[in-house]
């Protein structure tokens, strides 16, 4: 037998005697007459969240990216940006070095300042963001390796749950789920800021 | 239960099975009063679990009171769990097959000395001879690190509380954060003693500790090929595996390398996608006290070009069909490893996660390594606990894991032990007040839950009254310390 066949048997044996029984779920778990998408409590409520756990959030107009961008990669001192092809070129930041991601090694993106990303979906009441690796996002690793994150987020991406989430995100991409700056709570439970990812998030939340 | 003994190996091959003994980290070397004492008469590490557990109760307890479907969630959280565990072989042919449709390749091993073998395989496949872990229960039951140092492999643990572990040769004691016992200053202790490098003028603050420890392994991180992880949950309607953390480290062993070797216990697979929308929400309130942990990786097999090209998903049975197959004690398999229930244990605060010997410490541990390795090989555990119901309260899937302890008790032949030690061990545990209010209250056919402080109370209301036991751990003990 393979180790497969031999798992296998063990537990249709397990099972064989009295197979669990299965308790009703009850209702739903979600019926919170949450609001839709992009609902402005929903803005508001990501925005508290993400600030909560020590995110920094700008909120601009649609038209205000480029310079909101601009200002806190100027304001952390940040030289040397990567972004993601498909990141809107209206969004670039023009004043410092730029490089459009092809496949750069992560030595180098390790030696880069910042990313510069857009978002899948964002959950307002866990304060999530949602990078599901589309054109305007990049691959895992480029908004991993550089210190700052700057991620920008548009109303309709905002539901109110991670079901809502859930519904809109396949899972032939890979996510990365982030909620606030890299952290730990190793040592003695208190949850302190800055490990191995980005120690700083940096949200731009759009009004559309 | 079958599957013990060399005789029966050959004719019960396809029959449920324990975990072998000689491998792994699933038996202690000494029963839990002896060890318990020892730890009782540590001040400190009392001192350092007391500080931490209660950090994290306030934390959950207010995050969890947000939820106003809290309740509705445990319940769906529970029975989607007894909904797997009903179907679980089909849901596993159901995972392998969308994992292998999505580019990743899946082993299956009966048990830690296979498991062992195949991921030393792999990792020889590479040529590697490093790899870089993310934490993973898993591993830690099946020895994986001492398999890999065997054969010459070096396995680099990357989570904070881990290296802190594996730098002061120690031994994890908590499921989420193994270095609960330690506090901030020993952890300096520990980084000057044994981090290459480090700055002599390191100090004792948590943020300077934890930028240690991100100078230290960010170069592990940009030059090793290979990266072991455990899992959280797996899709078997997607082939999805998910690792909830907090650092970043798992990110980077989830996206760096060329080699992802994924080892996962085969009760972690979910159903649906779906269902992540209750285990996610449960999960974080439940473990950190936290909405949601700052990362949570999904992936899907091999995405060309992001991430390791080369996917592995190795699941692994030992102990686990024997745990399936007690009808009372399956539900351990439940588990999510969030550990609220060792945070609201007054045994767990106590002795501390090594007194249990095996990886799973605390109510969980006492339920669940007993199973696994057969309940004589852990005999003394089901009943290091008081039975005063916190666990089951506080679980945010809802096992019921006083009447498991209960359950477990009538297989277990009481174990023998030193008096002295049980004496003098039994004279500590007498004393806090917190013991005798539990057994009091386990006395009244443990109604002990209406004690506890809100929220905890609460979800009382609608559990299940076990049987009651055929002892308490205060009438184990007092019998037992006298030597009978
Ligand atoms: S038994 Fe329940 S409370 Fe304990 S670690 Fe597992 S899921 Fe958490």
């Amino acid at each position: 037998m393979t180790g497969r066949e031999v798992v296998l048997a063990r537990l249709r044996a397990a099972l064989a005697g009295a197979p669990p029984a299965v308790p009703e779920p009850g209702p739903a778990p979600r019926d919170r007459g949450d609001r839709p998408p992009g609902h402005p409590d929903l803005l508001d409520r990501l925005a508290g969240r993400l600030t909560d756990y020590r995110a920094e959030v700008h909120r601009v107009a649609g038209a205000g990216v480029a310079e909101a961008v601009a200002g806190i990669l100027a304001a952390a001192g940040a030289r040397t940006v990567v972004v993601p092809a498909g990141l809107p070129a209206q969004w670039r930041p023009g004043a410092v070095e730029v490089l459009v991601d092809d496949g750069l090694p992560a030595t180098r993106l390790a030696r880069l300042d910042a990313v510069v990303t857009a978002a899948a979906v964002a959950v307002a009441e866990t304060g999530t963001i949602i990078l599901d690796a589309g054109a305007d996002q990049g691959r895992r690793a480029i908004s991993l390796l550089p210190d700052l994150h700057v991620c920008v987020v548009h109303p309709e991406q905002v539901v109110a749950g991670v079901p809502e989430a859930l519904a809109r995100l396949t899972p032939d991409r890979p996510l990365t789920w982030i909620s606030g700056p890299s952290a730990t709570s190793d040592i003695e439970l208190n949850r302190v800021e800055g490990v191995h990812g980005p120690r700083r998030l940096h949200v731009v939340l759009t009004d559309g | 239960m079958s599957g013990r003994g060399g005789a029966g190996r050959t004719t019960f091959l396809g029959m449920p099975a324990t975990a072998p003994p000689g491998v792994g980290n699933l038996r202690g070397t000494e029963p839990f009063p002896a060890a318990a004492r020892r730890a009782l008469g540590d001040a400190q590490l009392r001192r350092n679990l007391r500080h931490a557990t209660g950090t994290i109760r306030a934390k959950s307890a207010a995050v969890i009171d947000e939820v106003p479907d809290w309740p509705q969630l445990r319940a769906a959280g529970r029975a989607i769990k007894a909904d797997t565990m009903a179907r679980l072989p089909e849901l596993l042919e159901q995972l392998e097959a969308a994992v292998t449709a999505a580019g990743g390749t899946v082993h299956w091993a009966t048990d830690a000395v296979e498991a062992n073998r195949i991921v030393t395989e792999l990792v020889q496949a590479t040529g590697a001879d490093r790899v870089m872990k993310v934490k993973s229960m898993a591993t830690q039951e099946i020895g994986l690190n001492e398999a890999l140092e065997a054969a010459g492999i070096e396995p680099v643990e990357t989570d904070l509380a881990e290296l802190i572990v594996q730098l002061g040769d120690d031994r994890p004691s908590h499921i989420l954060v193994p270095a609960i016992h330690r506090n901030r200053a020993e952890i300096r202790e520990i980084f000057l003693r044994a981090m290459p490098g480090v700055d002599p003028a390191l100090t004792d603050e948590p943020a300077v500790l934890a930028a240690a420890a991100r100078r230290h392994l960010r170069e592990t991180f940009l030059a090793t090929r290979v990266a072991v992880s455990g899992a959280n949950f797996a899709v078997a309607e997607t082939g999805t595996l998910a690792v909830v953390e907090s650092e970043g480290n798992g990110r980077m062993c989830l996206t760096l390398p060329e080699t992802l070797i994924t080892v996962m216990g085969i009760e972690k697979v979910i159903p649906r996608w779906a269902d992540l929308g209750v285990f996610l929400q449960l999960l974080p309130r439940a473990s950190t006290g936290e909405r949601m942990n700052p990362y949570t990786s999904l992936w899907t097999g091999v995405t060309p070009g992001d991430g390791p090209q080369q996917v592995h998903l190795v699941l692994l049975d030992n102990g686990r069909s024997a745990v399936l197959a007690d009808e009372v004690g399956r539900q351990a398999l439940h588990c999510i490893r969030c550990s609220a229930c060792l945070n609201v244990c007054p045994v767990y605060e106590r002795t501390g996660g090594h007194a249990y010997g095996s990886v799973y410490p605390g109510p969980i541990g006492a339920v669940l390594s007993p199973q696994l390795t057969g309940v004589a090989d852990n005999a003394s555990l089901p009943y290091a606990s008081s039975l005063c119901g916190a666990c089951y309260d506080a679980c945010p899937v809802m096992i019921d894991i006083p009447s498991i302890l209960v359950h477990l008790r009538a297989q277990a032949p009481h174990p023998r032990t030193e008096a002295a030690a049980m004496a003098a061990a039994a004279y500590t545990m007498d004393h806090p007040a917190l013991y005798a209010a539990a057994q009091r209250a386990a006395g009244l056919g443990r109604l002990a839950g209406r004690a506890l402080p809100p929220p905890l109370n609460g979800w009382t209301a609608s559990r299940d009254m076990p049987a009651a036991p055929p002892q308490t751990f205060r009438q184990w003990w007092a019998e037992h310390r006298s030597g009978s």
